[in-house]
């Protein structure tokens, strides 16, 4: 399970974030994920129940996911359109020289603790 | 009631396991041992190649391999059968390794005095791409009857492998493998990637590929 690597992942820089801060509950986790990063929200956040309840640090925590859109551009006519309507190909001139700006990303927003 | 607090972390998932990886790769640098990711589905022949690539070159270089698995140990025992040090890694259900795992992995291998150590990832083309091992270099193997289209199916895999083996070409003849469009399909991905075409089982261009990592390995200790 990819989901279930990443939540290790992100559970682990916040041990360090809440040893950092002298966090001892995280209440709310906010995650950054690209529409086109690979990582399914609602199989991260299955994996984060089940996870959370082996670490203290996370108990009854919750994990909220932001999509974040994706856009390609194209090196063809200089316009940028969206990638999950239209893919590899510009929608506007046909070429395949594009490339993502955005929308890979997976990031640690913020988090909520005491 | 303690106060909540609200913390801005703004970083990526992957920032620690980057970090982990980059000072990995460093150590092994200093040690003078080539890390080889090896990726690939299940099926293309890895460890066969491996066998094969072993076979070539185990009386010039000093040769240690980590298999990754889910669950048995079927591959570590086919390449120990070679002479080679040779452990298995259990991912414990994680689809891909990571470079705290092959940090522990290359531990339990105590590699000492080895020149080269490959590892056999997961056999799966999505999670193990996301992931940085610590690697010298990734690598992975593409098989005739996955077809060519695979490098647009899987983009970052081909964007994050330096080399692609291309096995089991002795079957050509009975797929639509056009290789020409495969590597077209490649460098659309990542225009410096090599393209080694081979065939495990018969022994076809196994020596080039075999040179071409013998002369990496080489400049790797070489660049100390």
């Amino acid at each position: 399970m990819h989901e279930l690597g990443i939540v290790f992942h992100v559970m682990d820089t916040l041990d360090d974030v809440a040893k950092d801060n002298g966090l001892t509950q995280i209440q709310s986790v906010t995650l950054e994920i690209g529409e086109v990063s690979t990582v399914v929200g609602d199989y991260l956040i299955d994996c984060w129940q089940w996870a959370a309840k082996k670490r203290p640090l996370f108990e009854n925590s919750k994990l909220l996911v932001q999509t974040l859109e994706a856009v390609t551009h194209c090196d063809g006519c200089g316009k940028d359109y969206g990638t999950v309507a239209h893919g590899r190909i510009c929608p506007y001139c046909g070429s395949e020289k594009t490339w993502l700006i955005k929308g890979n990303e997976l990031n640690i927003k913020e988090i909520s603790a005491i | 009631m303690e106060k909540v607090k609200i913390l801005e972390i703004k970083q990526s998932v992957f920032a620690n396991n980057d970090a982990q990886a980059a000072a990995l790769r460093e150590e092994l640098k200093s040690k003078g041992i080539y890390l080889l990711n090896l990726m690939s589905s299940p099926g293309s022949g890895k460890t066969t190649t491996l066998t094969q690539l072993i076979g070539t070159l185990k009386d010039e270089l000093q040769i240690g391999v980590m298999e990754a698995d889910i669950d048995s140990d079927v591959d570590a025992k086919t390449i120990a059968a070679t002479g080679v040090k040779a452990i298995q890694l259990h991912t414990g259900g994680m689809c891909h390794l990571d470079a705290a795992m092959t940090r522990q992995g290359l531990e339990g291998l105590d590699p000492g005095e080895l020149d080269l150590v490959i590892l056999e990832n997961v056999g799966n083309l999505v999670c193990p791409a996301e992931f940085d091992t610590g690697a010298s270099s990734n690598c992975m193997i593409l098989s005739v009857p996955e077809g060519h289209d695979k490098p647009l199916k899987y983009p970052l895999m081909f964007q994050v492998c330096d080399t692609v083996i291309i096995n089991k070409m002795d079957v050509q003849p009975y797929f639509d493998f056009d290789l020409d469009k495969c590597t077209e399909y490649i460098h659309m991905r990542n225009p410096k990637a090599r393209i080694f075409p081979i065939s495990a089982k018969t022994g076809e261009g196994v020596d080039a590929l075999a040179a071409w990592l013998k002369a990496e390995v080489i400049t790797w200790k070489g660049e100390n």
